[in-house]
């Protein structure tokens, strides 16, 4: 069996600053890291991998300094790295990402599942996975929280929801996206890491992948980001003084003025 | 000149972060509480590569450098002093010896074990009455029908009653001086070998100190490091590369002294604002900051010229003392940052304090430092 996982590289911070001129995050400066809901699509498949002999390949789009995300990976236990790299990819929204990453699965040979995380920790748009699947004409199913029984060409799925999950049932292959709910990922090793120092990651541009120019970069992104602006930074909420009876009064009374009790 | 860590180095270093973060701070208050660190944690960092950093690949290293050693030991040390002295000594003193100077049979039977964190080490050089003068050593070892006889005692020895192996220095030529020493591996199971009582200490409590007893210790001949008579150029040699460790450690504590007042002065308020919007306070954060990235470079260098084989004593010296220092002076800093919540132990500074002392005396004190400095300088 083999499996797909895809990632996207992130900038890691809780601070971010964006770049009014591009409407995008600015990350100049930052350290970038596995977007933290692939890696629970990384674990997954490192556990498959590690339960029944599969080979987990890891793919992404992004310039040259995705190479380290994609070696972390390495590091976590994926056997084989792919990147899709090319100038002209820049400004490529979900739908065109997911073609550039279909044309690249599709390259990459044989598969059997495709994982992803639920959606990416800066965008956040969480269409990646399911647009992925209908590029490649497969079934998709979302919010995967466990997957029950993996045989081949069959996959028994539980679905998280918001009250509750639902089984589900389908043949192989499939793109599934995973909620962070579905294991702990381990820690990449710094043995995992040098040894991924030597494993060849073959970078594919437009050309290599055959990929249509009016389906990526800006000019093959239906959507595009209008305004990006900052949460609004966290008021400092209030302190109650006084002995515990005292401030339990005050509190009480408090959540009873703003109709909480 | 290029002051940039290499893509490879600044993973390691997020990765070493990583595991600190998760798998040590969650423990640390519980360890110096115990007084000791659980071998699993050794056998962990083993597993994840940390004791395989430094060591070329033909001996099952990871052929990472030492630079990239030191940053994974501040990474640590940052959260751990304890642990960060345990993994230094085993790495810097007490697998490197085995490692430079070993032959093939001590390497493939020690080397393997030690990088991967089955087997813990510890190096015997300091004794009672032996300490920065390390050439007045009076452990004796004399060669007995075949067999090297061991008789003394070594104290203050980092990790002793967790090594699986010990390289112990002893006199073979009496009379000889410095040039009579030699160096032995001395397995932890070795006939006449035990391990004393473990020390009490200021700092760095969860870190394993005990003394270490030869009692007619009985070791095959072939147990000799090196050359005999070539002890004490072997131990100066291991000293010079563990002074970038402690160095590291020193770092390690200093920003996490910065950190922690950092965090603290931005959340006090005092006098109806924030602590860190007084000049008072701003002066000790720029001076930490300053100081920590001072140490850190200067650590990094002496580092740099050992992976590229270039002469690093005169760097490594400096660097451990004004590291050390640095962090003392932070750690002192950050209690005051603290006011009266950094001298109870709620908060993690007292133990920086306490921690930071041992780096100004631990693989030569300040004064041996500024002597080796002062060698260099051709005094």
């Amino acid at each position: 069996m083999r499996i797909v996982v895809s990632i996207k590289q992130v900038p890691e911070t809780t601070e971010v600053k964006i770049d009014p001129a591009k409407n995008s995050v600015d990350t100049e400066g930052l350290t970038r890291i596995i977007n933290p809901y692939d890696t629970y699509a990384l674990e997954e498949a490192v556990r498959i991998k590690e339960a029944s002999g599969a080979t987990v390949a890891v793919i992404s789009v992004g310039p040259e300094k995705v190479d380290e995300s994609l070696r972390e990976a390495l590091a976590m236990g994926a056997d084989e790295g792919f990147h899709l790299s090319d100038p002209a990819f820049e400004g490529s929204d979900p739908l065109a990402t997911a073609y550039i990453l279909a044309r690249g699965i599709e390259k990459l040979g044989p598969y059997d599942l495709v994982i992803c995380g639920r959606q990416a920790m800066d965008g956040a748009s969480g269409q990646v996975g399911p647009s992925l699947a209908e590029e490649l004409g497969l079934p998709c199913v979302t919010f995967v929280r466990k997957i029950e029984e993996l045989k081949e060409g069959y996959i028994r799925v539980q679905r998280m929801t918001d009250d509750g999950y639902e089984v589900v049932e389908g043949p192989l292959p499939m793109v599934i996206t995973v909620v962070k709910e579905i294991n702990e990922p381990r820690l990449a090793s710094l043995k995992g890491l040098m040894k991924a120092k030597r494993v060849t990651i073959p970078v594919w541009n437009a050309s290599d992948l055959g990929l249509d120019p009016a389906r990526y970069g800006p000019a093959g992104s239906p959507t595009s980001v209008a305004r990006l602006s900052p949460p609004p930074p966290r008021t400092g909420g209030e302190m109650i003084e006084g002995t515990p009876e005292e401030q339990v009064r005050i509190l009480v009374r408090k959540l009873r003025d703003a109709k909480v009790l | 000149m290029d002051f940039q860590l290499t893509g490879e180095q600044r993973m390691l270093q997020r990765m070493a972060r990583d595991f600190a973060l998760k798998e040590v701070q969650p423990h640390v208050a519980e360890w110096e509480e115990k007084k000791a660190i659980p071998r699993e944690v050794f056998a962990r960092m083993g597993e994840m590569g940390f004791f395989a950093l430094p060591f070329p690949e033909e001996v099952g290293g990871l052929g990472a450098g030492y630079l990239a050693y030191a940053l994974a030991v501040e990474e640590i040390s940052r959260v751990s002093a304890s642990l960060g002295i345990s993994y230094a000594a085993h790495v810097s003193i007490g697998t490197m010896p085995i490692y430079l100077f070993g032959s093939r049979v001590q390497k493939e039977r020690w080397l393997g074990p030690c990088l991967r964190g089955e087997v813990l080490a510890a190096f015997g050089l300091t004794e009672p009455g032996a300490g920065s003068d390390a050439g007045g050593t009076e452990t004796t070892a004399s060669l007995v029908d075949g067999e090297w006889v061991l008789n003394g005692t070594k104290c203050f020895i980092t990790n002793a009653s967790l090594a699986g192996v010990v390289v112990a220095t002893a006199v073979t030529e009496p009379g000889k001086g410095s040039r009579g020493i030699s160096s032995f591996v001395v397995p932890a199971d070795a006939p006449g070998f035990s391990v004393g009582q473990r020390y009490s200490k200021l700092g760095l409590r969860a870190s394993d100190t005990a003394e270490l007893v030869f009692a007619d210790c009985r070791l095959p001949e072939d147990a000799l490091l090196g050359e005999r008579g070539a002890g004490f150029r072997q131990f100066l040699t291991a000293l010079d590369g563990g002074r970038i460790s402690i160095a590291a450690l020193s770092v390690g504590i200093a920003q996490a002294c910065l950190d922690a007042s950092l965090e603290y002065a931005k959340t006090r308020v005092q006098f109806g604002q924030a602590i860190s919007k007084f000049q008072a306070i701003q002066f000790k954060l720029a001076d930490m900051a300053m100081e920590t990235e001072l140490a850190r470079l200067m650590t990094l260098k002496a580092a740099w010229l050992k992976d590229n084989h270039l002469p690093f004593g005169r760097e490594a010296a400096m660097a451990k003392l004004f590291a050390s220092e640095t962090c003392v002076r932070a750690a002192l800093q950050a209690v005051q940052i603290h006011g009266g919540y950094g001298y109870m132990d709620e908060y993690p500074v007292e133990r920086y304090l306490r921690d930071a002392k041992l780096m100004e005396i631990g693989e030569g004190t300040s004064e041996i430092q500024r002597l080796v400095i002062a060698r260099n300088l051709g005094c």
